[in-house]
């Protein structure tokens, strides 16, 4: 038996800084800055909106796309994120009196740097696989943090996307999926640390390269297949050029990249990155074609995924805002602003 | 004094061994040096090792020891000495294991330099590189090691009319001679555009001014001449040293835009070499930033003082031209393990002597010379090696 993705749905914030802009209040060259990372601009969080508002959101998008599902029979719902709200209590719970899946069922939180959220899309799969319950919904989501001044401000933005996991009428068949998980310390953020360290330069070759290269030949391996017998690829996407450059190697073109190469325009959404982009390439997907897709999550490990669109992705209710319709619709804020907005300025009475 | 001459050279790859442990690079240059030089291990003397900051970079101190141990030499209790000096600690190690050669007390030593950089991240190895310069005067009010040469080139820039374009072509010479070599850290070619169109560290260095963080390691086994033969069919000799030091900070110096430790080291090592700068065909100089590079070119007299930028940009200091400079490389694209330059260079220099430097090789090289700087240039050694015929 094949399980799949039911459904999706995503949330991408209106906000937007520039590396321009960011780079301004530094003394940097953002310009250039933007030009290396090939990020035009990230997204922001409003002030009202977290990992919590976000993961409801794209939960209720996913949700109304198959009017047919009874959230009762939601039986799982997990979120990753590494920007919870709360330390000690879990933003799952929320979306599951969100979208009235509660009380008959069980939620957690995961996390996992960047890739939490397709660790998710696994557990569902063997739940829902096992019959265990109907379906399950994974959702990756963050308001990812990068220390005012690090490099980390100029990519680190918001998002998030839930996917519905099941084995019937699914619009995707996950035909393969396999991980790929080491002790690597390349990014962390201990208890009670506001922003991430990350190290340096060894976050490339040795962290993301390595796990996404090796996590995807694993699935070629697996699934029997060439580069050329898929219509699209994606790949987390920390920054422009990683997932870009990972792909050529693997041996993709940029036109099967490019569309879920959404980091362009919104920058890196931790959690939600990679499947952002894959709800992007969904939305214009037709039956019959194939989806490449590798995470990464520093500490690290990679999850691939080989998937076939079905005919069922014809049945979708499409009413909402698109992935692009979001990706597009965007509000420049300038620095002051966007310091307000993620709370980096100290206001009176704080501690 | 006994003539001293290298038997034996070895280095590992340079560049970002994530993967590799420093004892495990410091053990592979060594025995490939022993290798190359056909003693055997007890054949040894002594150790020397070079070594700038094993300490802060990756929490081990006493070096010595530990290389000893590693290479398999303990229960030989040999004598193993760690060299600091800044940058400089490789060439240090070499001209220490020479005079006790030199001095009647060893025979045949092993000196290694080696360094592991990229344990820590970008800005604390930064850091730990600045700790060369005068932490009380310089560091503590702002000063970063890049920003110090920048005060240097401003000064070149100023006074002789250097122009960054200059500059810049040091760092595409010494791709260029990177490619050639397969132990580079960096083996490909960059354009001029590249290095000015690059982000400053300090204005008017860019981020393709300087030198990388590397981790390497590299190692020359020496002997003394007399036995020298019985090892080697090629043995290089060590014709003459200088060390030089000056005022550990900038401000205290006589002027900026020349390096007197470098001036002072040089004389010492012709004198003693009995030759002059012009009968040297190849030269490993410090190149941690470009200016460094054109600034030991005067300072070394290989050409006249103001006009290193000029030379440079007319390709006298390209492979085989008036003087080639930095074939491996040098710091900027073969790599810049602290510890392991003074050695490393002193490995090219050995190479391209025996004329086994393959496709950068430099034509008729009879002698050779390294330039290596500690810190901001408060300690300078010259090394000058020469075939023997």
């Amino acid at each position: 038996m094949t399980g799949g993705i039911v459904s999706y749905g995503e949330y991408v914030p209106r906000y937007r800084i520039t590396p321009k802009e960011i780079g301004a209040v530094w003394g940097t060259d953002g310009e250039a800055m933007g030009k290396g990372l090939n990020i035009r601009a990230k997204s922001v969080p409003g002030p009202d909106e977290d990992v919590i508002t976000m993961s409801v959101e794209a939960a209720r998008a996913c949700l109304a796309k198959v009017p047919r599902v009874n959230p009762k029979d939601v039986g799982a719902i997990y979120v990753g994120s590494e920007s919870h709200p709360y330390a000690v209590k879990p933003s799952a719970t929320i979306v599951a009196e969100a979208i009235e899946a509660a009380p008959v069922m069980t939620a957690a939180d995961y996390e996992f740097a960047c890739k939490a959220g397709t660790a998710a899309i696994q557990t569902c799969m063997g739940l829902t696989l096992s019959n265990m319950y109907k379906y399950g919904m994974a959702v990756g989501a963050d308001t990812s943090q990068g220390a005012p001044g690090d490099a980390l401000e100029y990519s680190a933005s918001a998002g998030a996307a839930a996917f519905l996991i099941g084995n019937e009428r699914p619009i995707a068949t996950i035909n393969h999926t396999v991980s790929y998980t080491t002790d690597t310390p390349d990014f962390w953020r201990r208890e009670g640390q506001r922003y991430p360290s990350h190290g340096g330069r060894f976050t490339g070759e040795p962290a993301y390269f390595k796990h996404v290269m090796s996590c995807g030949q694993l699935l070629f391996k697996q699934a029997g297949t060439k580069p050329e017998d898929y219509d699209y690829a994606v790949f987390h996407q920390p920054n422009g050029k990683f997932p870009l450059r990972v792909g050529k190697q693997l041996g993709f073109t940029e036109k099967q990249i490019d569309t879920g190469l959404l980091v362009r325009d919104i920058g890196n959404t931790y959690s939600a990155a990679i499947m952002v982009g894959m709800c992007a390439i969904f939305d214009i997907a037709r039956p019959g074609d194939r989806m490449f897709a590798v995470g990464y999550g520093s500490g690290a490990g990679s999850d691939a995924f080989d998937l076939t669109v079905t005919d069922e992705i014809k049945n979708l209710k499409r009413a909402g805002r698109t992935t692009m319709d979001m990706v597009n619709d965007a509000v420049f804020l300038d620095y002051a602003t966007y310091a307000k907005y993620r709370g980096k300025i100290v206001m009176r009475g704080a501690a | 004094m006994r003539d001293v001459a290298v038997i034996g050279i070895g280095e590992t790859q340079f560049g970002e061994l994530w993967e590799r442990s420093f004892r495990e690079i410091g053990i592979e240059a060594g025995l490939k040096a022993i290798e190359d030089s056909g003693i055997a291990a007890d054949d040894l003397d002594a150790i020397y090792v070079g070594n700038m900051s094993a300490g802060k970079f990756i929490d081990q101190e006493h070096v010595s020891a530990l290389v000893a141990d590693y290479s398999g030499l303990a229960d030989q209790h040999l004598p193993a000495v760690r060299v600091e000096g800044g940058g400089a600690c490789g060439a240090i190690a070499i001209l220490q294991a020479a005079m006790a050669i030199s001095s009647g007390m060893h025979d045949i030593v092993i000196v290694g330099g080696a360094e592991k950089m990229t344990d820590v991240g970008d800005v604390q190895a930064g850091a730990i590189l600045g700790a060369t310069a005068d932490q009380e005067w310089e560091s503590v009010f702002g000063a970063t090691f890049a920003g110090l040469y920048a005060m240097m080139a401003r000064r070149h820039m100023y006074e002789f009319g250097t122009t960054r374009e200059q500059m810049a072509q040091v760092a595409v010479k010494n791709h260029k001679n990177g490619a050639l070599n397969p132990h580079a850290q960096f083996q490909r070619e960059i354009t001029l555009d590249t290095v000015l169109k690059a982000p400053w560290v300090a204005e008017p260095l860019t981020v393709f001014d300087s030198a990388p963080l590397s981790d390497g390691a590299a190692a020359v086994v020496l002997c003394a001449m007399d036995r020298a033969r019985k090892f080697s069919d090629t043995p290089i000799k060590l014709l003459g040293s200088g060390q030089a030091s000056d005022f550990l900070a900038l401000h205290d110096r006589r002027e900026l835009a020349t390096m007197d430790a470098t001036v002072v080291a040089g004389k010492r090592a012709f004198h003693a070499a009995r030759v002059t700068p012009d009968r040297v065909k190849a030269a490993e100089v410090h190149d941690n930033f470009t200016i460094t590079e054109i600034m030991a070119i005067e300072d070394l007299r290989f050409v006249k003082k103001g006009l290193g930028g000029m030379a440079t940009e007319e390709g006298e200091t390209a492979l085989n031209g008036k003087i080639s400079v930095n074939t491996s490389g040098g710091l900027k694209a073969r790599g810049q393990p602290v510890g392991a330059t003074g050695v490393a260079q002193a490995v090219e220099i050995v190479r391209q002597l025996r004329s086994e430097a393959g496709k950068r090789q430099v034509s008729n090289a009879e002698i050779g010379l390294t330039h290596t700087l500690g810190g901001t240039g408060a300690t300078a050694v010259v090394h000058l090696f020469g075939r023997v015929n």
